[in-house]
């Protein structure tokens, strides 16, 4: 069978090209700045022109760069099995990462986010179908921020199968995070050859790298963990406000990330990913639902697979404070947007309010909007010539195909058959339910996880294992010991 | 094959929408010389009750509820002329059709089809049927129930219509209602005895409506 996928765009080849050589000319002559010593030295020793902090790479180094970062990542769960294929037109979706406020569904306003809530994120990450990998998408308030970083990864192994998304918060968080990682899947090399992780590292537009974020891909490229560069121009502020000029300096930016990347791990996974937002200009704020925004996703995905590596954008999110039309309206656009892009990655669901809140409600509802996004790009399935006809003569006289076996045969493939939370009854069940509405239904749901637990326990040996490691940690930071219990 | 066999082949070919097979082994249930009420009883009963409640589990869908239907049908087929005394075994007899004025026919059909599943001797009228072909039929069969669909608003008024000329005529007949824009406080606010959104629901509603 073959299908047409169904695909948006919103540059021609050409355009690609031109951006591309608008972003070299931007490196070669503007340059970027680079915080971070070892990445300095890595840049001077492969002959890359440097002026004090500030690196100009020829057009040929980066080309260079791009001929030995990997077509396609594979990005393994904690079983093992492969969960994120990110390479061609592949879409997946993780939760957005990493919200400072979780959305209580009872007062319906901000809170800080507790290990309990990470927890549950997990799970709730578990249970929706249409998103494929997890994040460590809340920033815990109840742990030292010196153990952050590497606090959620803890949590998000012990609390769920699905590879995640995550990044470091510390220069040192890394290395823990890693040894977690690694325990995990059996070793170093073991995890090099099944990531199952996923770390962000973001330059600081406009065309600067800070000492943490380009230690993170050093480290990144050395142990083989996927890095995903998240460059963030903010159209207006930090980039130029035309979105044109927008995916030039998102191109300029990931291409520094690459070089320095292929540097120090010569075919080490990268994944071309960003986070740009045009800039409202009434508020100052930075609106992830904005069109505009979408707009400069679509075209970084374009460049990203032009030049041959693996794509990544924060889109179906919305900056509504709740579960309302805006706050649809902007996910299911985004998502869809995405999807028909062939962004593989898609990191948006659950997200609020400019990136700063998750909320499991949301996560929940997105569930929906992913899985509508990745039939979207299903297309129609080519079936045999003359099919219909036969099948119209077989049913003519019967009237409906209801009972006709090629119904029960497809309709399980074709239609997508959607969870509690999308509304398809009668009115009359609707008004006996007591007339539920996005919140309710939504939180019925999150319920409904929560209350069957852990959905993925992890082996007791791995968590006495992990739960050491973290002690140690804890120690060396000179804490008295656990800050809360991992497993609420 | 022995008998156990049987009846759990019966059952899962029910739930696999297999109608051959359901037939054949309805046949071979009557060649090993077993009673064709235990083969239903025992075989087909539990596999729609299964369907049922798979139904209601989110896990079954329209075309494997009518799937399911037809396979029993077809197996009864078979085994009806074998049960003592012909066809004594129906649950109740009931007329079922969509009212004049309106030609949606599925909703009805699938009723109908979980009905006689079920038990239930069902005379399908069909669509855009008459106030007086109803009671004509509901006459005829001494029906218990009469099951009336309608899928516009304009053409619910029928359902009153109906309530009116089964009583009018003295018949014992009780009507059962459906259709998209039908609600419960319709029902009652005609006279109907029942009143079901489902297909699944309206066997539970007549199954009740017999026996009361």
């Amino acid at each position: 069978m073959s299908v047409l996928r169904p695909r948006v765009s919103v540059l021609t080849r050409e355009q690609i090209e031109a951006v591309v050589a608008d972003a070299v000319r931007t490196l070669e002559t503007v340059g970027f700045f680079v915080e971070n010593g070892p990445a300095l030295e890595l840049l001077g020793a492969a002959g890359v022109r440097l002026d004090g902090q500030r690196a100009h790479p020829s057009e040929g180094q980066l080309r260079h760069a791009l001929a030995t970062a990997p077509p396609r990542i594979v990005v393994y769960d904690r079983d093992g099995t492969p969960a994120l294929d990110l390479g061609g037109d592949a879409v997946h979706f993780d939760p957005g990462s990493a919200a400072l406020h979780v959305l209580d569904p009872v007062t319906r306003r901000r809170r800080s986010p507790t290990t309990r809530d990470l927890a549950h994120l997990a799970w709730v990450t578990e249970g929706c179908r249409h998103i494929a990998g997890g994040s460590t998408a809340l920033v815990p308030s109840d742990v030292p921020e010196a153990l952050g970083d590497r606090w959620r990864v803890l949590l998000a192994l012990l609390h769920g199968r699905k590879p995640m998304a995550t990044g470091t918060f510390q220069k040192d968080g890394f290395a823990v995070m890693h040894r977690l990682l690694a325990a995990v899947r059996g070793g170093d090399e073991a995890l090099r050859h099944k990531p199952l992780a996923i770390f962000d590292c973001c330059p600081t537009p406009p065309l600067k790298w800070s000492d943490l974020t380009c230690q993170a891909l050093l480290d990144c490229a050395r142990t083989g963990v996927p890095a995903e560069l998240v460059s963030m121009p903010l159209g207006g502020i930090t980039s130029p406000v035309t979105v044109r000029e927008m995916i030039v300096l998102h191109c300029a930016e990931s291409l520094s990330g690459v070089l320095i990347h292929q540097l120090a791990g010569p075919g080490s996974p990268i994944i071309w990913g960003g986070s740009p937002a045009s800039v409202d200009m009434r508020h100052g704020t930075t609106p992830m639902g904005a069109v505009e925004t979408m707009l400069v996703d679509v075209g970084n995905a374009q460049v990203g697979k032009h030049l041959g590596v693996p794509t990544h954008a924060y889109m179906g999110m919305s900056d509504a404070k709740g579960l309302d039309f805006q706050c649809g309206l902007e996910s299911g656009v985004g998502a869809l947007l995405g999807a028909l892009a062939g962004v593989n990655l898609i990191a948006g669901p659950g997200m609020l309010d400019f990136e700063t809140t998750q909320s499991l409600e949301k996560l929940v509802l997105d569930n929906e909007v992913c899985g509508m996004a990745l039939r979207a790009v299903q297309g129609v399935s080519e079936t045999s010539a003359g099919e219909a006809v036969d099948l119209l003569r077989q049913v003519v006289e019967v009237g409906s195909f209801l009972a006709h076996p090629h119904t029960r045969a497809h309709f399980r493939q074709e239609l997508l058959i959607p969870g509690r939370t999308i509304d398809r009854g009668s009115y009359g069940d609707w008004e006996a339910a007591g007339g539920p509405d996005a919140w309710a239904s939504a939180h019925a749901e999150v319920q409904r996880i929560l209350a069957r637990g852990n959905p993925a326990p992890l082996d007791e040996s791995l968590q006495a294992e992990l739960l050491a490691i973290m002690t140690a940690e804890c120690a060396r930071l000179g804490l008295p010991g656990l800050p809360a219990d991992p497993l609420p | 094959m022995a008998h156990e066999e049987l009846l759990a082949g019966l059952r899962q070919a029910v739930l696999d929408c297999d109608e051959p097979r359901a037939a054949r082994l309805a046949r071979e249930a009557l060649d090993t010389g077993m009673p064709a009420l235990r083969a239903i009883d025992g075989g087909l009963v539990p596999g729609i009750q299964e369907a049922g409640r798979l139904w209601d589990e989110g896990e079954f869908f329209l075309p494997e509820l009518v799937g399911a239907a037809g396979a029993m049908k077809a197996a009864m087929a078979v085994l009806q002329p074998a049960l003592a005394g012909g066809g004594s075994r129906e649950l109740g007899r009931i007329v079922i059709g969509t009212v004049q004025g309106d030609i949606h026919d599925i909703g009805k059909s699938l009723v109908a089809t979980l009905l006689a599943a079920n038990g239930f001797a069902v005379s399908d009228e069909g669509a855009d049927v008459p106030v007086e072909r109803f009671v004509t039929r509901a006459r005829e069969l001494d029906a218990d129930l009469v099951c009336a669909s309608a899928l516009l608003t304009t053409t619910m008024v029928q359902q009153r219509t109906l309530v009116e000329a089964l009583r009018a005529a003295g018949l014992r007949a009780r009507v059962m209602v459906g259709g998209a824009p039908v609600t419960p406080a319709w029902a009652a606010q005609i006279g109907a005895a029942g009143f079901a959104d489902n297909a699944v629901a309206a066997v539970a509603v007549a199954r009740g409506l017999v026996r009361s």
